[in-house]
């Protein structure tokens, strides 16, 4: 390996990771104010800016408090970092770390956006070109798990430790659907190069918006393939989507950190930078499964109706600069689905314990599992002719059938004894 | 009393989907949301807001005129309308004041005074405002009615002797009020 293509390495790394990622988790956690303050009829944080008025102006700059981030990332380095005496020292510490860092190691597989030409030569703009992008994800990702299990057991203290428990046994729970739903997508695809997927996307209509290229029956000769597949992949959008709320611990199911109940949940006995980085973990995981939502089901950096081909070929003064349009376009995509987060957050009140349980094994676990079979059914159809599609449908329809009626008799619950 | 049962409601299949639900909350989110941006809130413009939801921008924008007639803010001594000091220092207010925040050092009017018939004045008045709670207990007992809530609420100072009002800033803050009692006026 030469220097070059170390610099070059080193700049993607640099540059994806802490030019582009990072800055969204604090850009998420302004959103994130300024959003639920609109929705609560507030105005939220539109203060902190630039004082002009201490420099003798008439005005202050306020930016629309943009810059409020900044004030509460110093407000948090300033505070007492303050380890209580009850703790275990060295778990205490890896704790915070081992939050955050999985969630930014995730970055590398995510495709920000088509091939950038320096030179004539093609420069991916992707850290590391995986060929086993989903999975490498959900084995990376779901170590988060240990920084906040970590976090309740060290604090040494009872809050801390039930959510720390919850949380595994929640991330436990969801990670089953989480990997489950994205089965029919890789089926489709064939593929688990997140690259290719989202190359194959640019090229033939979006997962979820089949509209455009060899996915649209008036371009490939009357194949409903791609039209019949969006039921699983819907399917599979809301079972993804609802998991990765579960996993990033966001509102329906921060129970977690269930401030009514475990006053702050794991992060109780944490202050200061610690906490930040709590804060930070959070984010940053929302961010990571914003963007992998996005590069499956939505099309990822590509803007659609095949015009992507034309912007991949935008060239100025010999530099392909079509890649970082359309970083910009899965950019905004990924911002859009943040705002999706947020608005989910300040809408759906928190699950209870045995709710986000029967939701993840009961009724996700068992949804993904058959919407697997109904995915593959979509993509055999044409090889295997209608008799043995029907058949198969019609083994489906038993099947679930039969899931819902053990359902349904095993909530049935005894009627309680007339008072 | 009547024992009311309350039994949980029957929830047909489309209310256990849960989904309609979550849809529903987010149509009523998301009018809030817009309704906000647009400036068109549910009682923006009662509450003089500054476009976005119903907030006022405070130091800029400020509640004076909406301020109630009952409003309870700082507490103030008034003079009457020939500038005589309505307080004759019977303490009532030091004694049922809750917190314990008003400090009376009363003193007599001298004989050769036009007022000297009511024969007591307060020599000092000092209300700590860092201990008042504004109950407006002392403006209740008051039997010469010298003592009124009136409607200053930003009360602000650098140290605490800042935050305790003397006499002459008790005056300043309570102005003349007239035409209440006239218990001490000749002509009336």
């Amino acid at each position: 390996m030469d220097l070059a293509t170390l610099l070059i390495i080193l700049a993607k790394v640099i540059g994806l990771t802490f030019m582009v990622v990072l800055p969204l988790v604090p850009i998420s956690v302004y959103f994130e104010r300024r959003f639920s303050a609109i929705i609560q009829d507030r105005v939220g944080p539109n203060r902190v800016g630039v004082p002009l008025t201490l420099l003798g102006a008439k005005k202050d700059f306020s930016f629309f408090g943009l810059i409020q981030p900044m004030a509460d990332g110093l407000k948090l380095f300033l505070k007492e970092d303050f380890t209580p005496s009850h703790v275990r020292k060295a778990f205490y510490w890896l704790a915070p770390a081992l939050t955050v860092v999985p969630s930014l190691v995730t970055v590398c597989v995510v495709p920000f956006g088509s091939d950038l030409v320096v030179n004539g030569e093609h420069h991916k703009l992707v850290i590391a070109d995986l060929d086993v992008g989903p999975l490498f994800i959900f084995a990376i990702s779901s170590l988060t798990v240990y920084g906040i299990t970590l976090a309740g057991w060290s604090s040494n203290s009872k809050f801390p430790f039930i959510g720390g428990v919850r949380s595994t046994a929640q991330m436990i729970s969801y990670e089953i659907a989480l990997g489950l739903s994205i089965v029919p997508v890789l089926l489709y695809y064939g593929d688990l190069n997140l690259s290719n997927i989202v190359q194959k996307q640019a090229d033939n209509g979006w997962l979820l918006l089949p509209l455009w290229g060899a996915s649209a029956p008036w371009n490939n000769g009357g194949d409903y393939t791609a039209w019949l597949f969006w039921i699983p992949a819907m399917i599979a959008f809301v079972i993804f989507t609802t998991s990765v709320f579960a996993e990033t611990n966001r509102m329906p199911f921060d129970l977690p950190e269930c401030e009514t109940e475990l006053v702050g949940g794991y992060h109780t006995e944490y202050s200061s930078m610690k906490f930040a980085m709590f804060f930070m973990g959070e984010y940053a995981a929302m961010v990571i499964g914003s963007a992998l939502v996005v590069t499956l089901f939505l099309g990822g950096w590509s803007l659609g109706f095949g015009i992507d081909a034309a912007i991949s070929d935008v060239t100025v003064f010999g530099v392909g600069i079509g890649g970082l349009i359309h970083m910009a376009i899965f950019m905004a995509k990924v911002v859009a689905f943040i705002l999706f987060f947020i608005l989910v957050r300040w809408t759906v009140p928190r699950f209870r314990y045995d709710q986000l349980m029967r939701l993840g094994w009961v009724i996700f676990f068992e949804a993904a599992l058959i919407n697997v079979f109904l995915a593959a059914l979509v993509v055999a159809a044409p090889q295997y002719g209608p008799a043995i599609t029907v058949g198969g449908l019609i083994v489906l329809a038993i099947v679930t059938g039969a899931l819902v009626w053990v359902l349904k008799v095993s909530e049935r619950k005894a009627l309680p004894a007339a008072a | 009393m009547a024992v009311v049962k309350v039994t949980r409601p029957k929830l047909n299949s489309g209310e256990k989907m849960y989904l309609g639900a979550i849809m529903k909350g987010f149509v009523i989110t998301m009018k809030h949301a817009i309704a906000s941006l647009r400036g068109k809130t549910r009682g923006a413009s009662d509450l003089a807001s500054s476009g976005l939801g119903a907030t006022m921008q405070y130091p800029e924008q400020k509640w004076d005129e909406h301020l109630p007639e009952y409003y309870r803010g700082a507490p103030a001594l008034v003079t009457d309308e020939q500038d005589r000091e309505r307080c004759v220092s019977c303490q009532l207010c030091e004694f049922i004041c809750p917190p314990k925040a008003i400090k009376i050092t009363p003193g007599e009017i001298p004989s050769d005074d036009p007022w000297a018939k009511v024969e007591k004045r307060p020599k000092e008045f000092e209300i700590d405002m860092i201990r008042c709670i504004y109950c407006g207990m002392c403006e209740e007992v008051c039997p010469e009615q010298a003592i009124y809530l009136r409607k200053d609420y930003a009360i602000t100072g650098l140290s605490r002797a800042d935050m305790v009002h003397d006499k002459k800033k008790l005056y300043e803050i309570g102005g003349k009020r007239v035409g209440l009692v006239n218990k001490w006026n000749e002509l009336k």
